[in-house]
């Protein structure tokens, strides 16, 4: 219980501090949505007071002291209301963020997943087999994890869909088919994802194995997997139940903080594809000085982050029985 | 450490990896220095648009017929830089918090570790976006600082649980009792035992520094002049439908090759640390050796 406070306690601190950096970041250095709302829209021809001023109100923009512009941001977080988009002028950040979060989270979600179980499974294996051409190959994805994803997704795109053309160019779905639970435009979503999540398992798939290559070497030379062997169990059964079982722990809180960045750590390999999710409208919202939705953006990236190593953490603690002992 | 140091040593000169991994961290390294020196100006701008790699132009031209080759060099710099700045302030970062935490103990320990925990979960590339574009100057440095700063607390909390295993140790327990002050025993007694550890955190830092900035670059943001810029422009540039392959390949190899080599160096590392991982053939052959010295009766 104790265990469970303190974390609890933990990821209160750790929100709290989340959200006012996402407060404070922009009223310290600069951005006046206002100015980029009318220099958007007007060009050169002056903007009565008036009308600046109902663009200030519907921004929220205010001389108020910082403290007052603090709790009102609070009270409007809680209310679910991050502002309007400039970039999408009208439309609330919220809406814009809801179109593009499921893009990001099933693409990379998904990729993720395959991602993790190949190379856990490989790890596992270099590791029982040391010494064979499986674990000498570690060495080798050494290349494939230092290689930038996105720039793997250029020459990835560059063969398969520009030479070869086996796969679209961009885009998340075929434009002509419309989004739903509907057979074309599922096929069509299936077929524009293939690539992106290709190159998302096999930049991230090496850094698993080696992990879990280590830690199995290191669990083989305990004294509970030499028991095993003594007793004559099955190598699989001691692979399986004794080695990969305690060797995966670590794996375990790093899939935790992965499955969090799932939503942020694919940005430039939405660009590549210009796919629909997060990060493309993180992009454009940057590229259009638009305040109010990279805020949003980035809020719900920190809160995603922190709700996934939360979930993990009790999980661990469930795990591994001395993870609630230590704290 | 004692006893066994000079055979460390030895082990470390004969390792491939890490023999390579030197090579070519150290080749870039000296390009990076060099290289400017010897070329023309990389922006300059010809009449020779896309032409496909030759003898006058090694990697081709983009397409306002600036030679890529000169470009590389020139970004190597830049690239190169920026690993060296985020390795160096994330470093230092990580071991004043990492070792103050698990030296002193208690509520000090409680709050640096709460204040990297925050940082451990702050997504890194959101933030140094939001805090690039507001900065908008991005100058190599100002780029440095913010991935710096969201890049150390993950080796912060590595080097305070190594910190705290170390503190509990009879030497140091000696040194206390023998009256020496904190920071001596710092500097003198645990800093040299994390050695291993801080180097490999920082060889790891320098690869993500050096992988951050390519992909803030590469989104426009990158500030410095590097190898992130270069494939920003390429896409820009359209080398892509346009199957200027040598426009874009050259740049990315370059980060994939020396961030094996920084990985490399790395692992060798992780195998001095640990001694279980080591292997190689020559292990094979010692092994194979201890089993013939048991069949003759090891005596000695």
């Amino acid at each position: 219980m104790r265990y469970l406070r303190r974390k609890i306690l933990f990821y209160l601190v750790a929100v709290w501090a989340a959200v006012t950096l996402n407060f404070l970041i922009p009223r310290l250095i600069k951005g006046d949505p206002v100015a980029v709302m009318l220099a958007k829209t007007q060009g050169a021809a002056p903007v009565p007071p008036e009308a600046r001023r109902a663009l200030e109100l519907q921004f929220g923009v205010s001389d108020d002291p910082l403290w007052v512009q603090y709790l009102g941001y609070l009270n409007n977080l809680l209310h679910g209301n991050l502002g309007l988009s400039v970039s999408f002028y009208p439309t609330p950040v919220t809406t814009v963020i809801r179109q593009a979060l499921p893009w990001t989270i099933i693409l990379v979600g998904v990729a993720t997943i395959i991602a993790v179980g190949i190379g856990l499974a490989l790890g596992m294996l270099a590791g029982w087999k040391r010494g064979t051409w499986l674990d000498n190959l570690i060495p080798a994805t050494t290349f494939l994890a230092a290689m930038p994803y996105f720039w793997l997704a250029l020459v990835l795109l560059f063969l398969l869909g520009q030479v070869l053309h086996l796969v679209p160019l961009n885009g998340g779905y075929d434009y002509s088919t419309e989004i739903g639970w509907n057979g074309p435009f599922l096929r069509s979503a299936i077929y524009h994802a293939l690539l992106p999540a290709l190159t998302i398992v096999v930049s991230s798939i090496a850094a698993w194995m080696l992990g879990m290559r280590n830690m199995m070497v290191s669990t083989m030379a305990e004294d509970y997997v030499t028991t095993a062997e003594a007793k004559g169990l099955r190598p699989r059964r001691i692979m399986v139940s004794y080695a990969a079982r305690n060797a995966v722990l670590p794996s375990v809180a790093g899939f935790a903080i992965t499955l969090g960045f799932v939503v942020s750590g694919s940005i430039a390999t939405e660009i590549v594809f210009s796919y629909p999710g997060i990060g493309t409208s993180l992009v454009q919202a940057v590229s259009n000085a638009d305040y109010a939705l990279m805020q949003g953006i980035f809020l719900v990236i920190s809160l995603s982050v922190l709700g996934a190593n939360f979930i993990v953490d009790l999980l661990y603690a469930l795990i591994d029985p001395r993870t609630r002992q230590a704290a | 450490m004692n006893g066994t140091t000079p055979t460390r040593w030895r082990w470390l000169l004969r390792n491939r990896k890490l023999t390579v991994g030197l090579a070519i961290v150290g080749f870039f390294v000296l390009v990076a220095i060099v290289g400017p020196l010897l070329i023309d100006d990389p922006d300059r701008i010809t009449n020779d648009a896309l032409v496909a790699p030759s003898a006058t132009h090694w990697l081709g031209t983009t397409n306002t017929g600036q030679d890529v080759f000169t470009q590389l060099i020139a970004s190597t710099r830049g690239s190169m830089t920026i690993g060296a700045v985020v390795g160096l302030l994330a470093t230092v970062v990580s071991v004043v918090i990492g070792v103050a935490g698990g030296f002193v103990a208690g509520r000090t320990d409680e709050a640096l570790s709460l204040f990297s925990n925050v940082f451990l979960v702050l997504p890194t590339l959101p933030l140094v976006i939001l805090i690039t574009d507001y900065v908008d100057a991005g100058g190599v440095l100002i780029v440095g600082l913010v991935i710096a700063l969201t890049s150390w607390a993950g080796s912060a909390r590595v080097l305070r649980a190594q910190t705290l295993s170390l503190r509990r140790r009879d030497y140091v327990d000696a040194a206390r009792v023998s009256g020496e002050p904190a920071w001596r025993i710092i500097v003198f007694e645990i800093l040299p035992n994390l050695l291993p550890i801080i180097a490999a955190q920082f060889v790891f830092a320098v690869i993500g520094g050096i992988l951050t900035q390519a992909a803030l670059a590469f989104l426009g943001l990158g500030g410095a002049n590097s190898w992130g810029t270069m494939l920003y422009f390429a896409l820009s540039g359209q080398a892509l439908s346009l199957g200027a392959w040598w426009w874009f390949v050259p740049p990315g190899l370059c980060i994939a090759v020396l961030g094996a080599g920084l990985s490399l160096i790395n692992f060798s590392i992780d195998e001095l640390i640990n001694p279980r991982l080591r292997l190689a053939r020559h292990d094979r052959r010692a092994r194979k050796r201890e089993r013939w010295a048991a069949g003759e009766g090891g005596a000695a």
